[in-house]
């Protein structure tokens, strides 16, 4: 062999194998007509308050399940068994994210063919469930007014992959300096079809629009 | 946040071209980072440097380009540079349009690789 330095083309995306993953699981819960929402945000700005608040909404008319990914949400996998839905923990061993082969597994722990809504609850992190494609076939994030109205300027990845911004805690408004017009702006100029819905999963304001969205989704779907 | 698996993949992607490609040694690896993407290179080498330890990827050089954020007009198709970081308006240069999309800017692709 030659000492001297070939150069070989490789031309591949890093994350093929994730969309593929992602692809196939996309189509076999469609199949299943099995509507899979990828839910992310920050810690604390309302993911569980949200799944909660869903499933008082809409589980009269259809059939729910949640993925916990969170971190530590031993809590919200108990308000959510509370709330009679099924849940399954995703163990994530510290990861700070989730991709479409755990998400597979963690359907295994539910009986899909039976549900018409999963709600995966992501790893609370702006960044890095950016990145990857969960088989979801739809991305909502939660923005919460404490957090600020520049945080798609820091964080523009998250808002250009999401197909709905929840505006959460719209009912603390006038303690935080937060422009919703400045931010819509903001968002609007990274993902021109993004939904944007304002709405306090304390006061209920705005809740009927999610959910009007959300069973409009799952069953178009 | 996310370097880890983002290495891992390229590790993964780049040790099955070596494989293929039966070289000895990779010495550089050219990749393309989009401009959306916050990870650090010298934390990427940081990662890819343990990661490869033992492999045909030991002590291989990553030569990072940054992709910069662009926009595509939807109405005359002219494509402008954007930055994420600021505000700025994404009315078209060209034909003032408003609906403009993100085009360039996102992702990790593995270019090419230097090997012996």
């Amino acid at each position: 062999m030659s000492d001297e330095i070939r150069l070989i083309e490789v031309k591949e995306e890093i994350f093929a194998d994730n969309r593929k993953v992602a692809e196939a699981l996309r189509e076999r819960l469609l199949k299943a007509k099995t509507f899979l929402l990828n839910l992310m945000a920050s810690p604390g700005a309302g993911k569980t308050s949200l799944v909660v608040k869903t499933i008082a909404g809409l589980s009269q008319e259809l059939k729910l399940g949640v993925i916990e990914a969170d971190i530590d949400s031993m809590v919200d996998a108990e308000t959510v068994a509370a709330a009679g839905v099924p849940a399954v923990q995703l163990r994530t061993g510290g990861f700070c994210h989730v991709d479409a082969s755990m998400v597979g597994k963690g359907l295994e722990g539910l009986a899909v063919e039976d549900l018409d809504l999963v709600i995966l609850e992501n790893v609370g992190n702006l960044v890095c469930p950016a990145e990857f494609d969960t088989g979801a076939h739809k991305n909502v994030m939660i923005l919460s007014v404490p957090e600020g109205d520049d945080k798609p300027l820091k964080y523009p990845l998250m808002f250009s992959i999401c197909d709905v911004l929840i505006v959460n805690k719209i009912d603390c408004m006038d303690f935080f300096d937060f422009n919703l017009e400045k931010m819509r702006e903001r968002v609007l100029n990274l993902n021109p079809d993004i939904k944007i819905i304002p709405l306090s999963c304390k006061t209920g304001a705005g809740i009927k629009e999610w959910l009007d969205w959300l069973r409009f989704a799952v069953l178009g779907a | 946040m996310h370097e880890l698996p983002v290495v891992e993949n390229i590790l993964k992607v780049v040790l099955a071209h070596a494989a293929k490609h039966r070289v000895r040694k990779v010495v550089a690896i050219h990749l393309e980072v989009g401009e959306l993407s916050d990870l650090e290179d010298q934390w990427m080498q940081r990662y890819f440097d343990h990661l490869s330890k033992g492999s045909r990827a030991e002590k291989a050089r990553l030569v990072i380009e940054r992709v910069p954020a662009r926009l595509q007009c939807a109405q005359c198709g002219e494509t402008f540079p954007f930055s994420t970081a600021h505000d700025q308006s994404n009315i078209c240069p060209v034909c003032a349009a408003g609906d403009c999309r993100l085009i360039a800017g996102q992702g990790y692709f593995v270019k090419n690789l230097e090997a012996l």
